[in-house]
C-alpha cells in the first residue's frame, strides 16, 4: 500500500480534479491486481496447506469433511519414519541423487568446455546429437538398455544401470554447461594459453572459477532429477524393495497403508520437503538455470 | 610455418578434442545411438526375453496399429492433452508471469509462492492431488459440495481424470512463469512509451507491444509442452495406480489408463508392452513411434535459428 499512498507529494497545491482521478484509479488497479495475485497465491499454496494439514490428522479424521486436525498427531511422522523401508529409500535417493550428480558433473564439463570453445569440423552436428539425445524419453531405448543390464550384466535390482551411463556426460547438462561456459569471453582463454597454460590448465584453473554459478544449475537440475526419478527405479529397482528410492517407494506407501491418507501425506510432505529446502538455499543458481535452457531475451 | 608442424599441429588439437570429447562419444554410442539401432532390429522380431529371438517382418508393426486396444486410445488421449493441457499452460504461465511483473509489493514472495509447486517431486505431487480430489471426501468435494456445487469424481471418473491432470499441471506453472517473467522483463520500454503516447489501451499494448516482443518464447512454450506431453508417464501413471486402489508389489498388474483408458499416455504403452505382456518386439514399435513425434517436434525446435534455442550459432 504504502508505494502508492506514501508518495511525497511535490506541489503543495491541492491537486487538481484530473490528478485526483488518475491517483485513483492507480489505486484502484492496484488493488485489482494484488487481490488477483493473492487469489493466485491461494491455488498455488493451498495443496500444501491441506497436505501439511491432512499429514497431522488421526487416522480416521483424514477420511472426514475435517479441515484441522484435532488433535494434532506429531506422532504420524514417527511413525512413517518407522515404516519398514523408509529409511533405507532415504539412503538410496541419497546414494542416487547424490553420487548421480557428481558422476554428471565431472563427466560434462570437459564435453560442454569442448562444444563451446573447441573449433573443430562437425561441432554443430554434435551440438544438435546432444539436443537430440536431450529429448529423447527414457522409454524409446528403454528394451534394449534393459536386456543389457538386466540380461547381460545382471544387474537388474540394483540402481548401477541408472548411475553408470551418468559417468558418460548425461545431454541435458552437456547442454546448459555448454550455454553458459560460450559466455565466457576468449579473451580469458587466450590470455591463459599465452601464460603457458595447456587445455587441462586453462580448464581447471581459468573456466572451472568463473563457470561455479552454470555448475551449481546443473548439479541442482541433476539433483532434482534424480529424486524425481519414477522411470528409472521402476524398470531396474522394482523387483527389490531395498533398492527402491523415495520418488518410487512412496507410492506403494498408499497401498501398504490403504485408506491411510495421513500417513501417506506424511510421507508426501518428507519426500518434498528436502527438494524445498534446497530450492530455498539455492535460490538463485536455480533461476539462473531455468532461463539458460534455451531461452534468448 | 612448414606444412610438417602444421599437420602437427592439427593432429594435436584434433586429439584434445577426441580426448574432451570421449565421455559423451562413449555415452553417445552405448547409451544412444546402439539402443536406437537395437530398438529398431527388436520391433521386427518376436522376443519375450526368454526364448530367444525369431524373425517376424511386419507383424508387431500391424499387431500395435490393428490389434493392440491401447495403442489408439493412449493417442488420442495425447492429442487431447496436446490441444487442451499444452494451450491452458502456456495461457496460464504467460498470465502468471504477467501479473507477476505487475505486481510491485511483495514481489519476492509472491514469485516464491508462484514457483515452489513446480518443484514438487512428480510423484509426490500427483499423491498430494489423488488426495486433494479425493471423490466425496477430498478438500477439494468438500469445499465444492458446502459451496452447493457439483462434485466431480476425478481421477476415478474417465471424464474428468484428465481435467484433473491438468489441473494438476498448471500447479506447476512455476518453469513458464520464470521463462515468459524473463521475456517480459526484456521488452524494451521505449515501445510501450511510444504505445501509450499513441493512446493506445493496456489490451492493445498487449496485442500489439507484448505478443510480437514474445511470440518466440511462446512458439518455445509450445514446442517444449508438446514434447513434454508426448514423455507424460509418471503423473498419469501414479494417479491412475492410486485412484484404482492397486496395491503395488512383487506379483500385481496394474493395467494403466484407470480409469477406463482415459489416462494411457505412449510411453505407458511401452512399459505395458515389454514389462507387463512381455512382448518386446510390440513394445519397441511404440518406442519408435515416440521417437519419430519426439524428433519431428524437437526439428521444429532447432530449425528456428536464433529464436527458440541458441544452437550453433556463435
Amino acid at each position: 500500500m504504502t508505494r502508492v499512498l506514501d508518495r511525497p507529494l511535490e506541489r503543495t497545491a491541492p491537486p487538481s480534479p484530473a490528478e485526483h482521478t488518475a491517483r485513483r484509479r492507480a489505486l484502484l488497479e492496484w488493488i485489482a491486481l494484488h487481490s488477483l495475485g493473492v487469489a493466485v497465491a491461494l491455488f498455488f499454496a493451498l495443496p500444501f496447506v491441506f497436505v501439511v494439514l491432512t499429514s497431522l490428522m488421526s487416522d480416521s479424521q483424514a477420511l472426514s469433511r475435517d479441515l484441522i486436525p484435532h488433535p494434532w498427531e506429531w506422532d504420524n511422522y514417527h511413525r512413517v519414519l518407522d515404516t519398514p523401508g523408509f529409511l533405507t529409500w532415504w539412503k538410496n535417493t541419497l546414494l542416487y541423487a547424490g553420487l548421480g550428480t557428481a558422476l554428471t558433473v565431472i563427466s560434462s564439463i570437459p564435453v560442454a568446455y569442448a562444444l563451446a570453445k573447441f573449433r573443430f569440423r562437425g561441432r554443430n552436428l554434435a551440438l544438435m546429437l546432444v539436443i537430440s539425445m536431450m529429448m529423447l524419453p527414457p522409454q524409446v531405448i528403454v528394451i534394449p538398455m534393459y536386456l543389457f543390464w538386466a540380461k547381460q550384466l545382471d544387474l537388474s535390482g540394483t540402481l548401477w544401470p541408472l548411475l553408470i551411463p551418468m559417468a558418460f556426460g548425461d545431454a541435458f547438462s552437456v547442454f546448459l554447461l555448454r550455454q553458459f561456459l560460450t559466455t565466457i569471453p576468449d579473451e580469458y582463454l587466450d590470455a591463459a594459453r599465452v601464460d603457458g597454460c595447456g587445455d587441462l590448465r586453462t580448464l581447471l584453473k581459468v573456466v572451472l572459477p568463473m563457470a561455479r554459478p552454470g555448475i551449481a544449475a546443473v548439479a541442482l537440475f541433476q539433483f532434482f532429477y534424480a529424486w524425481n526419478d519414477y522411470f528409472g527405479p521402476q524398470i531396474y529397482a522394482s523387483e527389490n524393495p531395498g533398492a527402491w528410492t523415495l520418488s518410487y517407494g512412496l507410492e506403494s506407501f498408499k497401498g501398504a497403508h490403504h485408506t491411510d491418507w495421513n500417513l501417506t501425506m506424511a510421507a508426501t510432505v518428507l519426500v518434498m520437503a528436502p527438494v524445498i529446502l534446497v530450492f530455498f538455499f539455492a535460490q538463485k543458481a536455480f533461476v539462473e538455470g531455468v532461463t539458460l535452457t534455451g531461452v534468448k531475451g | 610455418m612448414s606444412t610438417h608442424t602444421s599437420r602437427a599441429k592439427h593432429r594435436r588439437s584434433a586429439l584434445r578434442t577426441l580426448a574432451f570429447l570421449s565421455p559423451w562419444l562413449i555415452g553417445f554410442s552405448v547409451f544412444f545411438a546402439y539402443p536406437l539401432i537395437s530398438t529398431v532390429y527388436f520391433s521386427f522380431m518376436r522376443y519375450d526375453g526368454f526364448r530367444p529371438p525369431v524373425w517376424s517382418g511386419t507383424k508387431n508393426w500391424t499387431y500395435v496399429f490393428e490389434h493392440y486396444p491401447l495403442f489408439w486410445p493412449a493417442l488420442r488421449n495425447t492429442l487431447w492433452l496436446v490441444v487442451v493441457m499444452v494451450t491452458l499452460r502456456v495461457a496460464f504461465g504467460l498470465g502468471v508471469g504477467l501479473l507477476i511483473t505487475k505486481i510491485k509489493t511483495g514481489t519476492g514472495v509472491f514469485r516464491t509462492l508462484f514457483y515452489l509447486p513446480y518443484l514438487a517431486p512428480p510423484v509426490a505431487a500427483t499423491m498430494a492431488f489423488a488426495f486433494l480430489l479425493n471423490p466425496g471426501t477430498g478438500p477439494v468435494d468438500s469445499l465444492l459440495d458446502r459451496a452447493g456445487l457439483p462434485t466431480p469424481g476425478w481421477f476415478n471418473d474417465p471424464a474428468w481424470s484428465k481435467p484433473a491432470l491438468t489441473l494438476l499441471a498448471l500447479w506447476g506453472i512455476g518453469d513458464l512463469m520464470v521463462v515468459f517473467m524473463a521475456a517480459l522483463l526484456d521488452v524494451p520500454k521505449e515501445q510501450y512509451e511510444a504505445a501509450e503516447l499513441d493512446g493506445a489501451a493496456p489490451w492493445q499494448r498487449f496485442r500489439y507491444v507484448t505478443l510480437p516482443n514474445i511470440s518466440p518464447i511462446v512458439m518455445f512454450a509450445v514446442v517444449t509442452g508438446v514434447i513434454q506431453t508426448m514423455q507424460y508417464y509418471t503423473q498419469p501413471l501414479v494417479a491412475g495406480k492410486v485412484a484404482s486402489g492397486v496395491i503395488q508389489g512383487a506379483g500385481t498388474q496394474f493395467e494403466p489408463g484407470y480409469p477406463d483408458k482415459s489416462t494411457l499416455t505412449l510411453p505407458q504403452l511401452v512399459y505395458n508392452l515389454g514389462f507387463q505382456r512381455f512382448d518386446y518386439g510390440s513394445a519397441c514399435v511404440v518406442a519408435l513411434v515416440l521417437f519419430a513425434l519426439s524428433m519431428a517436434f524437437t526439428a521444429l525446435l532447432m530449425r528456428r535459428r536464433g529464436g527458440l534455442i541458441q544452437a550453433g550459432e556463435r
